[in-house]
């Protein structure tokens, strides 16, 4: 195996372990090698089972669908600075999710999966709507999709907070669920979100010699064989799969789908076959340590991921932004 | 063989190219010539597929409008100009994206894809920097680094669009001459959009002129460059002169 995939398993790996052994109670590694044999302490028990792993397992699964679509974001739109967050797509997804909350509040097992659904589609409409937007020719530039992006984002945002103030106080408490992050989460919605997740995601993995294509631009990528607009709209219709499953349970996460894919194409290299699984495999990693620092820089209060995101996020955007600017090297 | 029959396109309704007929055969060497906006890179881009076109482009009894953009990619290559190439690449992944319609479903190379990649980067003489990255490279390099990949299409008809428009005059006439050399081959049948006159009449083996999107003259370039095609054509009075040591014709503006 290759030196870049051993490095972030094993990152992955550690990621994974702090996870479960990291929260308002500590659980030592011996603890929890009893606990998988099934000899370990009741409560410590219940804690891995059913609030532990699945939470862990949900913000992996977030990470890789935030990072793995961003990785393919840039890719389609040959921009570095595409990020589902700083595109909209994520607040679309959000507006979506809120909606499908606030027609049946996901007590039912069908009501819960109802919402990863209208996150999908109102995610799609909103890739869709920035792109048109932002689209001059053929090409997107940077400042327009961003420009786009942000506006988008922030009427989603605020029909998302309209729908809140007005909503029962019932509903207000998936609200609050939602925005809470991954946290309250169960075995269920790692259910629910799978076949978005598993979908978006494989076809992501098979396309990474389809992504190095389309960086020759469309013209270039069609005479060397593909089938460009086919491509471009399957991997649309993927990547928006895949961050429609990671806002539906855990909220409006920026910045990971922008600093991971960013960070393996700088150690890694350029190749999308290579990229894809990276961005995937370090994105559950990344989210996994956000997650955890979010959880004891105030312990025993948390504070939500996406703060710890935004934190190490923002700067590095500027970063980008300036590198982008000067060199055109991404 | 390339065979072009009736060749029309048209950009956001204004028709630029106007019922254009011509065959390139194997082992042949044809350059579109004719000023701006004649409809030179329309050709090439309409051929390739990449806009609507009406008309036939045929290979051997095979219309191109019927195959789709992979079965056409084994069939027809083509060189872009060398510019806003992405530069994160190394030439080495740059070249094997040449072998794109014969990849599996993954688009991982086997080794006879290696080997032909190796080949191509050999007959641009570009081995030497086959891991840097594309963004490192002179314009010379980046360009012989694209033919390269189009060779590795294994294709029989090759498009280039303007390829010397941004190089040095040495990587001009190297190029130019590689590109002869390949068609006589490689037995290829190569068709080559120049802005340069002078250039088209020493390396090309017959001239397409146009002008407005009509094809004006098809011939030898003796036959196509004269005095009063190209003062009429360039809308400017130039001189056709015989090259002073070369079996060749010069066009001077007067």
């Amino acid at each position: 195996m290759r030196k870049s995939f051993l490095l972030s398993l094993i990152t992955l790996a550690i990621a994974f372990i702090l996870s479960l052994a990291i929260g308002s109670v500590f659980i030592s590694q011996k603890d929890l090698w009893d606990i998988l044999r099934g000899i370990g302490d009741e409560t410590f028990t219940f804690i891995i089972w059913q609030i532990r792993l699945p939470r862990t397992i949900l913000v992996a699964l977030t990470g890789a669908a935030l990072s793995g679509s961003g990785a393919a974001y840039q890719g389609l739109f040959r921009n570095p600075l595409a990020d589902p967050f700083l595109i909209g797509v994520a607040s679309g997804a959000g507006l979506g999710a809120v909606i499908a909350m606030s027609i049946q509040w996901p007590y039912s097992f069908w009501g819960l999966m109802a919402i990863p659904m209208a996150a999908f589609i109102t995610a799609l409409l909103t890739v869709f709507i920035v792109y048109m937007i932002a689209r001059v020719g053929k090409t997107i530039p940077t400042t327009n999709l961003i420009l786009a992006g942000v506006a988008f984002s922030s009427f989603a945002t605020s029909l998302t907070s309209f729908l809140m103030l007005r909503s029962t106080s019932e509903v207000r408490r998936a609200l609050g669920w939602l925005l809470g992050g991954a946290s309250q989460a169960g075995w269920n919605a790692i259910l629910a979100i799978l076949p978005y997740l598993v979908i978006g995601l494989g076809i992501l993995l098979i396309s990474g010699h389809a992504l190095n294509l389309l960086q020759f631009g469309d013209d270039q990528a069609q005479q060397l064989g593909l089938n460009v607009t086919r491509i471009k709209t399957i991997l649309l219709i993927a990547a928006s799969l895949a961050t429609a499953a990671a806002v539906a349970f855990s909220g409006i996460i920026g910045f990971i789908g922008l600093i991971v894919p960013h960070l393996m194409r700088l150690w890694f290299g350029a190749d999308y076959r290579r990229l894809i699984s990276l961005s995937i495999i370090s994105g559950a990693s990344a989210l996994l340590i956000s997650d955890v620092i979010a959880r004891i820089v105030l312990a025993p209060q948390e504070i939500p991921v996406g703060i710890i995101t935004a934190l190490v996020g923002a700067p590095f955007f500027l970063w980008v932004l300036r590198r982008a600017k000067n060199q055109g090297y991404w | 063989m390339l065979k072009i029959q009736n060749l029309s396109a048209s950009y956001h309704g204004h028709q630029v190219l106007h019922d254009v007929s011509f065959d390139v055969k194997s082992s042949e060497v044809l350059a579109l010539i004719g000023p701006n906006g004649a409809g030179k890179s329309t050709i090439i881009r309409a051929a390739s597929g990449v806009i609507p076109s009406i008309g036939h482009i045929r290979t051997n009894g095979d219309d191109f409008s019927l195959l789709t953009p992979l079965q056409r990619a084994r069939y027809l290559a083509v060189v872009p100009q060398a510019i806003s190439l992405p530069p994160a690449f190394t030439v080495w992944e740059t070249v094997l994206m040449g072998r794109t319609p014969y990849l599996g479903f993954l688009g991982h190379a086997s080794s006879l894809d290696d080997e032909l990649a190796r080949q191509a980067l050999s007959r641009v003489n570009a081995l030497a920097f086959i891991n840097r990255r594309v963004g490192e490279l002179s314009g010379g390099e980046a360009q012989r680094i694209l033919l390269a990949r189009a060779l590795c299409q294994s294709t029989p008809i090759l498009l280039l669009d303007e390829p010397t428009a941004h190089l040095d005059l040495q990587y001009q006439v190297s190029l130019l001459e590689l590109i002869r050399e390949l068609a006589y081959t490689e037995k290829l049948a190569v068709l080559i959009a120049m802005h340069d006159l002078n250039l088209a009449a020493r390396y090309a083996d017959r001239v397409a002129l146009l002008v407005g999107g009509h094809l004006k003259a098809i011939g030898t370039p003796r036959e196509v460059l004269t005095t009063e095609s190209i003062s009429h054509a360039y809308c400017l009075p130039v001189q056709v002169v015989e090259h002073p040591f070369m079996d060749t014709q010069l066009v001077l503006p007067k």
